[in-house]
């Protein structure tokens, strides 16, 4: 069976966003950038499926600008067979990004579609729940435990209270939570076999997607910085600060 | 006006939280209320949903297919009832966050995720990035689908009466997905995100049986436990303790941050708290930037200090 990983690049995870002075973004030039932590847990479940025997083959999908090819070579060293750039420079929302891996999903027929649960930088967590609303397939999201078959899929998903475990029939759409799994550390050699894998690039444009905005952003604002506070001595100044100043206990 | 649509979260007995926050919401937006109640032998939540003060009808959708809330009946059944709604709206918990983009891809609009505020009825503010930016977002579909977060809404309290509770679809086609079983983490402690005190633990408890430090401080104090995304990882507590971007997303008015450092992730979860105390050995830790009450110190001894002092 075939599995299909859709990766995003985005701000890395360790990098601070600044709003742009102008209130239209956030400044991304010159920022490091990496792949969305999540979709590289996605992508680490997908492959260890494979090194199982249960998947015999692992497509890498990233949807933007040419850049994101680096993106879908760090998804190959890690170990997928080949990837597909959906190239765009248009800004895209997440239904935009579900409409054109469904146009993906029905060339390329995969059984399993992963996902991240959510990206770090737009931090919508829609994409993969639109998918499988798209496919009329069965979704399984916030995936802590992956158990794969021939017959289907059992995922235990994280709630807010505990834990949660469904039965899927496949073709199924999951996202994955942080605890799935710890992703690999690429390796030079990897690297270097990842540069040899094949790289298609679609236009988005021939995929026959409306693309018409469906939503705008009319400006995007700092938060309001909280006021540092006081350091206290002790415990007795921290419970006296609580009980006289803050009255809160 | 179109009459607005909140897809109701609850036990089978008692509306949550994040339901009554999502009215709010609502309410800001204007026109009718409607809340949907999906369950099975959940007429106990379809009456405490139609208490809530503000909420003009109940929908009541009662089958076994809709007993655990899973996304694909549900999105379906609310797909069918959401035509007639201008908006429908959830709280943005992990069942919200579940269904609701599924709706929206059946009914083909935009989803406008985790509002903090409705500044009119197609115009709301989101965070993106951690929190780092405040995006103003018009959505320009027909049907605005939203989640709601809940510590930016007050929880809408009963009312004097209570509205009809109408019975609406019964579930449709088959079940590509089904509940296998579920393991709710017991606890006597209020929940993370209803608490009105939260204590929670980071990197520096240095394991899980150290958390126990942090239990006696909560119960002294009614608190909730949290944990930063570190102590997750590092197996200390389970998951559904997270606090921050990727976790669960808190405002108490007293939140107690205990060997956490303050990483972006983690403050975007707790920096609307109405008062943090931060207790951590390194003077430099980034929480501190946010605390209004820091204590350097060792929290092995300052912990049990402060919940003897309480």
């Amino acid at each position: 069976m075939k599995a299909l990983v859709a990766v995003k690049r985005v701000i890395d995870y360790n990098v601070k966003a600044r709003v742009k002075s102008d209130g239209t973004g956030i400044d991304l030039a010159g920022v490091k950038m990496s792949m969305n932590p999540f979709d590289e847990i996605a992508l680490e479940e997908a492959v260890r499926c494979k090194e199982a025997g249960l998947v015999t083959e692992v497509v890498a999908v990233s949807i933007g600008i040419a850049a994101c090819q680096e993106t879908l070579r760090t998804a190959m060293a890690i170990g997928a067979d080949r990837a597909v750039l959906i190239e765009t420079d248009a800004p895209i929302e997440p239904l935009h990004v579900a409409k054109l891996l469904q146009a993906l999903v029905q060339r390329e027929q995969p059984q399993l579609v992963f996902l991240g649960k959510q990206a770090i930088d737009d931090d919508c967590g829609q994409v993969g729940q639109m998918l499988a609303a798209l496919l009329r397939w069965p979704q399984a999201t916030f995936a802590s435990k992956v158990e794969l078959s021939a017959a289907g899929v059992q995922v235990t998903r994280e709630l807010d209270g505990g834990l949660q475990t469904l039965a899927l029939d496949l073709p199924a759409v999951l996202t994955v939570d942080l605890r799935l799994n710890s992703p690999r550390y690429v390796t030079l050699p990897n690297i270097m076999k990842a540069k040899k894998k094949p790289l298609e690039v679609v236009a988005a444009a021939t995929l026959g997607v409306d693309l018409a905005p469906r939503t705008r952003v009319l400006a995007v604002n700092e938060p309001k910085a909280r006021a540092g506070g006081v350091k206290v001595a002790d415990v007795a100044a921290l419970v006296d600060k609580l009980k006289t100043e803050a009255k809160v206990i | 006006m179109a009459a607005i649509l909140v897809i109701a979260e609850h036990d089978q007995g008692q509306v949550k939280g994040a339901t009554r926050s999502a009215v709010t919401a609502a309410l800001q937006i204007g026109g009718d209320v409607h809340v949907l109640v999906a369950g099975h032998a959940c007429e106990a939540a379809a009456a405490s949903a139609a208490r809530i003060a503000g909420v003009a009808q109940v929908l009541l959708a009662d089958a076994p297919a809709f007993e655990h809330a899973l996304a694909e009946p549900l999105a379906d059944l609310a797909a069918g009832l959401a035509r007639d709604y201008g908006h429908v709206l959830a709280g943005a918990t992990a069942s919200g966050k579940n269904v609701m983009p599924r709706l929206a891809g059946l009914l083909d609009v935009a989803q406008v995720s985790d509002i903090t505020a409705v500044l009119a009825a197609d115009t709301f503010v989101r965070p993106i990035y951690a929190g780092n930016g405040l995006a103003t977002v018009q959505a320009l579909d027909a049907v605005k689908v939203l989640t709601v977060r809940g510590a930016a809404f007050d929880a809408a309290p009963d009312g004097a009466v209570s509205a009809p509770v109408v019975a609406v679809g019964p579930a449709s086609g088959g079940a590509a997905s089904r509940f296998v079983g579920q393991e709710l983490t017991r606890s006597e402690r209020p929940e993370l995100t209803a608490a009105r005190v939260i204590v929670s633990g980071g990197r520096g408890m240095g394991n899980g049986e150290n958390f126990k430090l942090l239990d006696a401080l909560a119960d002294k104090l009614g608190a909730a436990v949290g944990a930063s995304r570190a102590a997750v990882d590092a197996g200390f507590v389970p998951n559904d303790y997270q606090v921050g971007q990727t976790g669960k997303i808190v405002a108490p008015d007293l939140y107690i941050a205990v060997g956490i450092s303050g990483a972006i992730q983690h403050l975007a979860g707790m920096k609307d708290s109405k008062l943090i105390v931060a207790v951590n050995k390194d003077p430099e830790a980034p929480i501190f930037g946010v605390a209004d009450y820091g204590l350097v110190a060792d929290l092995f001894q300052a912990v049990p200090e402060l919940t003897a002092a309480l």
